[in-house]
């Protein structure tokens, strides 16, 4: 961790520092990097949630030592990272690993299908719930991809070795 | 066994116009979608198509020969029918193959200001017999009948043969267990209507509640839907899909049907037989990565039947609704 | 205005054969109702039961001044369903109530009703209707009251009398699977129509144990009792000119007098309402909190279930 800033450096060996209880300044300025990319490249992702673009969501991929809440109004994007037992305020959560989570934001799974088998936790205000969800699965392409391209090469690579993790738990 | 009939058409559901998108390029041969508001019957936050998506997906689905059905499917509350004919209008103007009808009101509309419009009549106008299929082709020059998912194959084989009218039947998805177009239940727990409102177990009214334990409740407005034990799949709290008690129940029991999909696949080349001439599957309000997989699976069975082989649907039992499936009604008479 | 019709809609739950007919013929002799529809809508299965009292029934509800109107099966879908359809509409010099478009086909052109099985949600539809020969016709549960003043001007200028269901249990949904069958694991063809074991109807309540709804064979309605009596003034304003009780095992005549007591102006809907629960349903079972409650949610634009005091 001598070369690059602390915040690419912390995506590049996501798996491995994402576990970590690291500092969550670190990852702040990467989230904020990422929400403004989605606002700036992704209107329509806002314009599908309707009243749902002041709604608090808290993003919770269980198996890290933080949760994320998002409050998606393009014109003041919240994306922050918040340690649990702060017990932030919040409307809706979702909750699964991360794996899971990325998987759904990049519609390679169906959010419905993950809900099924227990996958995905969904508690609060289920009507935001599907408004993201429906929002998000009409982008094209994947926001996973376009925050691994904002981190340049080494995001890419990050991000391939997440989902070989991921196709080894579903093998294993 | 190789069958008889001609091609049937793989219709296919767009909750979004990357929904769309996907299914045309999975080997759909017609789209069906709505606008976004209550004159379809996936009234879902976040779904569906505005004018302008619209336009762009008729363009994107024509240049790759596929259909676009516009579903216009609920029933329209008195003193509101102008924005179904406002969609009936703009369907037509932008391009859409064929106008999907529930309402008569709405049907006599579309009959008479655009008689050269091919119409459908959706699942929601619930015509399951002869005498009710030949009421909405003569009244309304309907084309095709959108059967409801409580026939047998031979009666569906016998209605075919009785009225040569052009029928459409669901054969894969979300298994609706009451009679569509007829169903007020979600009304009576929720204040919104399926009928008018195009909303079924809406999630403005659905609520989950985990314990410690990890078991789950679910809840459709005051009324608990069914309870999950930790691990076990689960299921949305459909009204028609809850667990509930009665005296020789006291355990709880499921009422009306267990949560699961209905996978016709195995039916396939009899239904084909059966005159069958357009396939629907179900989910507008499902992801990408189900349109992707039901679609590409069933555009392969349909053309392995076609050549004469057997059809294997492999990898779509992780899609479905509590990761169960059956054939329902199509089966045979003794699920009911 | 017209005087408001009374009415006492088909019944929907399998009685004994001489309980239905004794029924009836209590209404004939007792009740204050104008209007009788007839007939098993819900199950064909069960219409051979009934079928040998249709003739007796009808007379002495006719000898009685009452109307009788014969009311068609909700869903048709079997060869012996459509049969049964066909020969009700085919009858001559009967009035019959379509409550499904394979009725709707046969009752084309002549006069006839339209039931509250038939989705007649705005005046578009109402319209078509009347242009095919519909002279009455009862909206179905669901409707608001916004609905119902707009649907009552049209029919006005059509000519045509609308009727609203005021009181009993509200269908809410039908299937071509027999829940009553399935419960006691069986299927509809070998179901010995176990139905007849729940005479308002088989109680589903939730897994917490809150009454929901009940099952009655292919039908599922809801464990509400429909009560608009507080409702009957503003209806009758908007012109509404019938009003449809739904039978259920108890008290009938006496739920017919309390109506026409509202209607008539005699006594409040308070004093009715207060009347009815005391005579409520479920009321043999003994506790009290196993006593129906009354809703009226759905015309008030709110959950079915609600009751809006």
């Amino acid at each position: 961790m001598t070369s690059s800033t602390p915040s690419l450096q912390s995506f590049v060996n996501a798996p491995r520092i994402l576990f970590a209880p690291v500092p969550l300044s670190v990852l702040q300025p990467l989230l904020q990097r990422v929400a403004s990319n989605v606002v700036r490249t992704r209107p329509g992702l806002f314009e599908r949630l309707g009243t749902h673009k002041s709604t608090r969501f808290l993003i919770d991929p269980t198996n890290l030592p933080f949760a994320v809440l998002l409050r998606p109004d393009p014109n003041s994007v919240l994306l922050k990272a918040v340690r649990r037992r702060e017990e932030p305020h919040h409307d809706a959560r979702i909750a699964g690993t991360f794996l899971t989570l990325l998987n759904m934001v990049d519609g390679r799974l169906d959010g419905d299908a993950l809900f099924f088998s227990r996958d995905l936790q969904v508690t609060g205000d289920t009507e935001a719930v599907v408004s993201l969800r429906n929002a998000l699965d009409d982008l094209e392409g994947s926001i996973a991809d376009d925050i691994a391209s904002l981190l340049g090469p080494p995001g890419r690579f990050a991000l391939k070795r997440l989902r070989a993790l991921k196709r080894r738990g579903d093998e294993g | 066994m190789k069958a008889e009939s001609a091609r049937p058409e793989l219709v296919c559901p767009a909750g979004t116009p990357a929904g769309l998108r996907t299914a045309v390029d999975a080997g759909a041969d017609a789209v069906y979608c709505g606008f976004r508001n209550a004159t379809n019957a996936r009234n879902f936050p976040g779904l569906n198509f505005t004018t302008d998506e619209l336009t762009e997906a008729v363009g994107y689905a024509h240049k790759r020969d596929t259909k676009v059905l516009l579903a216009v499917n609920t029933f329209p509350p008195a003193g509101h029918t102008d924005l179904w004919r406002k969609a009936v209008d703009d369907g037509i103007a932008l391009g859409v193959d064929a106008i999907i009808v529930a309402d008569m009101g709405v049907a006599r509309y579309a009959a008479e200001r655009h008689p050269e419009q091919r119409l459908h009549l959706s699942v929601q106008a619930g015509a399951p017999s002869v005498e009710a299929v030949r009421f909405y082709c003569e009244e309304f020059g309907v084309k095709r009948v959108v059967l409801p998912r409580i026939l047998t194959v031979p009666e569906i084989r016998a209605l075919h043969d009785e009225t040569g009218c052009e029928l459409e039947t669901f054969i894969f998805g979300n298994h609706g267990l009451m009679a569509e177009g007829r169903c007020s239940l979600t009304n009576f727990a929720t204040g919104l209507s399926t009928n008018m409102d195009g909303v079924c177990s809406p999630a403005s009214h659905v609520h989950y509640e985990e314990d410690r334990q990890r078991n789950l409740s679910t809840r459709l407005g005051p009324f608990t839907i069914d309870c999950f034990a930790c691990g076990q799949s689960a299921g949305y709290p459909t009204i028609c899909k809850g667990r509930y008690r009665t005296p020789g129940h006291p355990e709880g029991y499921y009422a009306f049907e267990e949560p699961l999909s209905l996978n016709l696949a195995a039916l396939l080349p009899a239904l084909m037989n059966a005159g069958v001439r357009a396939l629907k599957i179900e989910g507008r309000q499902r992801g990408k990565a189900y349109v992707q997989a039901v679609v590409s699976a069933w555009r392969k069975a349909v053309d392995d039947v076609m050549a004469g082989n057997e059809p294997g649907l492999d990898n779509l039992l992780a899609l479905t609704e509590g990761q169960k499936e059956g054939q329902g009604a199509f089966a045979g008479k003794r699920w009911r | 205005m017209q005087r408001a019709e009374l009415t006492m809609g088909p019944a929907l739950f399998n009685w004994k054969p001489e309980t239905w007919r004794d029924f009836y013929f209590q209404v004939a002799d007792e009740s204050c109702v104008d209007t009788v529809y007839l007939g098993e809508i819900v199950c064909a299965k069960r219409t051979p039961f009934f079928e040998p009292c249709y003739a007796q029934v009808t007379e002495r509800l006719q000898r009685a001044g009452k109307q009788v109107v014969f009311s068609t099966l909700i869903e048709v879908m079997t060869e012996r369903e459509r049969r049964i359809t066909v020969d009700l509409c085919a009858r001559d010099g009967l009035l019959v109530e379509a409550n499904d478009a394979a009725a709707l086909y046969h009752l084309r052109g002549k006069p006839h009703r339209v039931g509250p099985f038939v989705n007649t949600y705005n005046e578009q539809t109402l319209a078509f209707l009347a242009a095919k020969g519909a002279e009455h016709m009862t909206l179905p549960w669901e409707l608001p009251h916004g609905s119902l003043a707009i649907l009552a001007g049209k029919a006005a200028a059509l000519d045509v009398t609308l009727e609203v269901p005021v009181y009993g249990r509200m269908p809410l949904a039908l299937s071509a699977r027999c829940y009553h069958a399935r419960a006691h694991g069986r299927v509809k063809d070998n179901c010995q129509f176990v139905c007849d074991q729940d005479p308002d109807g088989m109680e589903l309540k939730t897994l917490q144990g809150a009454p929901f709804l009940v099952i009655n064979g292919i039908q599922t309605l809801s464990h509400t009792c429909l009560n608009l009596t507080h409702e009957l003034p503003e209806l009758c304003e908007m012109g509404i000119g019938a009003f449809r009780l739904s039978p259920h095992s108890r008290d009938m005549v006496e739920t017919a007098d309390l109506f026409r007591g509202v209607l008539d102006r005699r006594f409040s809907a308070g004093k009715a309402t207060a009347r009815l629960e005391a005579l409520g349903l479920n009321r043999d079972r003994g506790a009290r909190d196993q006593a129906v409650p009354f809703s009226n949610g759905f015309y008030h634009g709110q959950a079915g279930y609600q009751w809006v005091g």
